[in-house]
């Protein structure tokens, strides 16, 4: 394997303190200027809980205007955006900037910078052993690509995007609707954002790929890393491989739009589907980049509430790497209506279905992992099994969907949009939140309150199921996505998933409730807080870490394991 | 200006030809349609005969048409309802049962047997239950099996997948009438090139308008797609400015109308009736206000309806005027349909 030099100072990455470790860098540079692993995690992670209130903030206006037939509220958020007298189209342009912001805020500026920038910077280099990652001043220049990426998506809202102010194209941005069907800088400002945002997310797939191979502490094997980095690593590749594409993409629908080529226009020889096996090239590997890191959170909280070590490791890692794999190959399940050919339809309805084999292996290895173990129902480890059954439910959910002849009747109904937020929402959200629990007091150094932890997963819990399991009624039903208003019939379920969407917001409320007590009044945490369990690296450090770690490398012996 | 004033507007604006739709409140002509395809005997034949000839003067391109009226609950969603719109078309039964009978027992078992294991791991290996936790790691035996059996279950699931896939999408067979779906921002256009090409415009309804010709509201549209029932139809979709996707439910039936491009699948509807649906690809401001109705009638019915609209069966010349108001491409040149409106009404 590579070879590791033994001599701290390689990895030094702050000249300043390279002689007092200790020594922390002004505010300024500290936060703005960061070269450390843990401090750029650490802004991730706000950042993402700020992206992520604004997001949901968004969600709740859509679920005020879903909560009955009509429109309700449309003018009136049209008119505290600035729109003076705002017409009803122009009311109706707004649904469809605020679906796609919801989208795209949830996808790029909430869930990738929380689970990828925030846990993986902060426990990737720790988990194997590293000083820090391998580029941290590239680590820097991600964060801070990411930030304007977000800022150049919310300035789109204030400018004109065809009918009315802001980009609404959906979070898929399909061409033409994208093109000759938004006028205006809004859009050219979202594609600008996807831009910033994927650069970024490039620039952090090869960070945490040379981190990974290249310094991992001696004698931690690449099959002795803990399903964490494993996960970071495919999702690494993943970013890696797809991300360009969608980049050209949409490189290819900003010239379509202002320098008159026709790519994507028929008129001119272009076709609009190349655009949607573009972006699904891209957009269909991206759902697992969202959940992934997920399964690795999973994987380390059911192996340390357990007290066991994770069941079937090898075949947990290569699960992933197949789920990677596969996840490249299925893109054309997002089109099955497009009018594909009813061969292409049989591929890709067979192909999709293998991705439940490895799925279901993850699943299968949580549950063995908890069997026979001694488990200790620790906030983290419930919000984790929330995650197994609510994950299992979109993905079966999923099963049904993969298959190009049902489909046709679900493509863009609700039943598609409960399928993606059970995985999502349901999925990768709860995996953040275990996460967050698992690992605050590591990060902070002090403890949140369990009480309130255990409380918001019940709250949260009941408030996500009563917002999305009636849309998979609503879907068979036939209600269409992205629709503002809608017949009586679809009333019913449509008020109690907006009364599901209070519940889910009070959960919200807690969580930060919690944060705020463990900075105010949380005691302190020790170095191991969770005992017998934590196995891994970043339990043989202090909490909070000291601002570098490991500047003699630890080594692993045979024995150790992940 | 509140809300409901600026959605009644916007309503007026999107209102167009509602001419064939207004006599639904003749059910005389009614009637008349199943007895003689003709319009002029139609017209004759209705109890009122004075007024009766004077509204076919008036509206003589609906003469012998005149729009069913929906069943509750058929072809369109219920109150609250939990699983899918019941099918009327073949390959809607077959897909609906292969849901109902393969892929939903499967994926509640499933999801059961998740819950019970980890319901079951809960109670029995928790500290107090099992204070030592074992160290075991692997079993291939185990890891075996389940991978194996899921491979099983979806081999069970992807057979009748794949031929179901194969029923949807059999060519439809030389000689069957095509029907071809243009999507607009934000309205639909049906084009009959078999029977002279002409062009139905399909608006939305505003709700109060649906309600009162018994439309279900944000369903209803002016005009309808027309189609003759239990023969295979070759419908055939285009956009013309973004993507539009034309869907209906009840007939398991969506295929994207994409501009550049015409997609083509085979549609049969089983027996008559009206179906709704919506358009499912966004489009724009207004995606979500084109609906779609698609109405299935007996041969017969259906010819008497291409030749009221100025269409041609068979070969046959038209036998109707020149100024058919349905025909008229642009919603906004509809200032008639009120004025028809107004006429058609002392008919009934």
């Amino acid at each position: 394997m590579a070879s590791i030099p033994a001599d701290h100072e390689h990895f030094g990455a702050h000249h300043d303190d390279a002689h007092d470790h200790d020594h922390k860098p002004s505010f300024f540079a500290r936060w703005f200027m960061s070269t450390n692993h843990k401090d750029i995690g650490t802004l991730y992670l706000i950042f993402a809980i700020f992206a992520g209130i604004i997001g949901g903030a968004v969600s709740g206006m859509m679920r005020a205007e879903l909560a009955q037939p009509g429109i309700q509220y449309l003018g009136v958020f049209a008119q505290f955006l600035g729109e003076k007298n705002p017409s009803f189209d122009q009311q109706l342009h707004l649904w469809n900037v605020l679906i796609t912001a919801h989208g795209l805020i949830m996808v790029f500026f909430m869930v990738m910078p929380a689970i990828i920038g925030g846990f993986g910077n902060w426990f990737v280099p720790i988990m194997i052993g590293a000083p820090d990652m391998a580029f941290p001043r590239m680590n820097n220049v991600s964060f801070w690509l990411t930030f304007s990426g977000f800022c150049s998506l919310m300035a789109s809202a204030f400018f004109p995007g065809g009918t009315g102010n802001g980009a609404g194209t959906g979070w898929t941005v399909y061409a033409p609707l994208s093109t000759s069907g938004s006028v205006g800088p809004a859009v050219d400002f979202a594609i600008f954002s996807l831009h910033l945002a994927g650069a970024g997310s490039i620039l952090g797939a090869v960070n945490f790929i040379t981190t990974i191979f290249n310094m991992r502490a001696p004698g931690m094997t690449l099959h002795k890393m803990p399903l964490f980095v494993w996960s970071v690593l495919v999702t690494a590749f993943l970013l890696l491989l797809s991300l360009p594409v969608l980049a050209a993409a949409i490189t290819m629908l900003l010239t379509d739009r202002n320098f008159g080529t026709t790519f994507f226009d028929a008129a001119g020889g272009g076709d609009p589907i190349l655009y949607q096996h573009l972006f699904w090239f891209f957009g269909h590997p991206e759902v697992y980049i969202m959940i992934l890191p997920g399964f690795g959170i999973i994987s380390q909280i059911i192996s340390t509430f357990s007290k066991k070590p994770v069941f079937g490791y090898l075949g947990m890692a290569y699960a992933m790497v197949a789920i990677g794999v596969v996840g490249f190959i299925v893109w054309a399940h997002h089109m099955y209506t497009t009018g594909l050919d009813v061969n292409t339809k049989m591929y890709f309805t067979a192909a999709t279905m293998v991705i439940a084999v490895p799925t279901g292996i993850k699943i299968f290895s949580w549950i063995a992992t908890m069997w026979g173990g001694s488990i200790e129902f620790k906030s983290p480890m419930v919000w984790a099994i929330g995650f197994i059954f609510l994950f299992t439910m979109g993905g079966v959910t999923g099963v049904v969907l993969a298959n190009g002849g049902i489909d046709d009747n679900l493509q863009d109904t609700y039943y598609v949009v409960g399928h993606f937020h059970y995985v999502l929402s349901l999925g990768a959200v709860t995996s953040l939140f275990a996460g967050f629990y698992y690992w605050f007091p590591k990060m902070s150094g002090r403890w949140h309150s369990e009480f309130l932890s255990h409380l918001q997963f019940w709250v949260f819990f009941v408030g996500v199921n009563t917002i999305f399991f009636p849309m998979h009624f609503l879907g068979m039903q036939g209600m269409p996505r992205r629709y503002p208003d809608y017949a009586p019939a679809f009333e019913h379920w449509n008020k109690i998933a907006s009364f599901g969407y209070e519940i889910m917001a009070v959960s919200i409320v807690i969580f930060l409730i919690n944060i705020a007590y463990a900075f105010i009044a949380g005691r302190k945490a020790e170095g191991n807080y969770w005992g017998e369990g934590a196995t891994t690296l970043e339990w043989t450090l202090s909490s909070p870490p000291p601002f570098h770690q490991f500047e003699t490398l630890p080594v692993i012996e045979d024995g150790a394991h992940h | 200006m509140s809300l409901a004033d600026t959605a009644r507007l916007a309503g007026n604006a999107i209102r167009t030809l509602g001419l064939a739709a207004a006599l639904s409140f003749a059910p005389a002509a009614m009637a008349a349609t199943a007895a003689a395809p003709a319009p002029a005997v139609s017209a004759s034949a209705a109890p009122a005969a004075a007024p009766a000839a004077e509204a076919a003067k008036a509206a003589p391109a609906d003469g012998a048409y005149v729009p069913m009226k929906p069943t509750a609950g058929k072809g369109m969603p219920v109150d609250g309802g939990v699983t899918f719109q019941d099918q009327y078309s073949p390959t809607g039964k077959q897909a609906l049962a292969m849901h109902d009978y393969i892929l939903l027992p499967i994926i509640v078992a499933i999801t059961f047997l998740v819950l019970v294991l980890l319901l079951v791991a809960m109670a029995k290996f928790n500290r107090r239950a099992n204070p030592v936790a074992s160290k075991t790691s692997h079993n291939t035996l185990i890891e075996v099996i389940w991978t194996l059996v899921p491979v099983l279950i979806l081999v069970v699931i992807a057979v009748p997948s794949i031929r179901l896939l194969a029923q949807q999408y059999k060519p439809a067979p030389k000689g069957a009438l095509t029907v071809k779906v243009t999507g607009y921002q934000w309205y639909w256009g049906y084009t009959y090139p078999d029977n002279g090409g002409f062009e139905v415009i399909s608006n939305m309804l505003p709700d109060e308008e649906a309600l009162k010709r018994g439309e279900p509201p944000q369903l209803g549209a002016d005009a309808r797609m027309v189609v003759p029932v239990g023969e295979p139809i070759r419908l055939q979709t285009t956009g013309s400015d973004v993507i539009h996707s034309f869907s209906v439910p009840s007939l398991w039936f969506k295929l994207d109308a994409v501009p550049g491009r015409i997609n083509e699948k085979v549609l049969i509807v089983n027996e008559p009736g009206v179906y709704y649906g919506q358009c499912s690809e966004l489009c724009g401001a207004r995606h979500g206000y084109m609906p779609i109705v698609v109405e299935a009638l007996p041969r017969p019915k259906f010819e008497a309806w291409v030749k009221a609209q100025g269409g041609t069966v068979g070969g046959a010349p038209a036998a109707a005027p020149a100024a058919a108001p349905a025909v008229t491409p642009a919603a906004a040149t509809a200032p008639a349909a009120p004025a028809a409106d107004a006429s058609a009404a002392p008919a009934a």
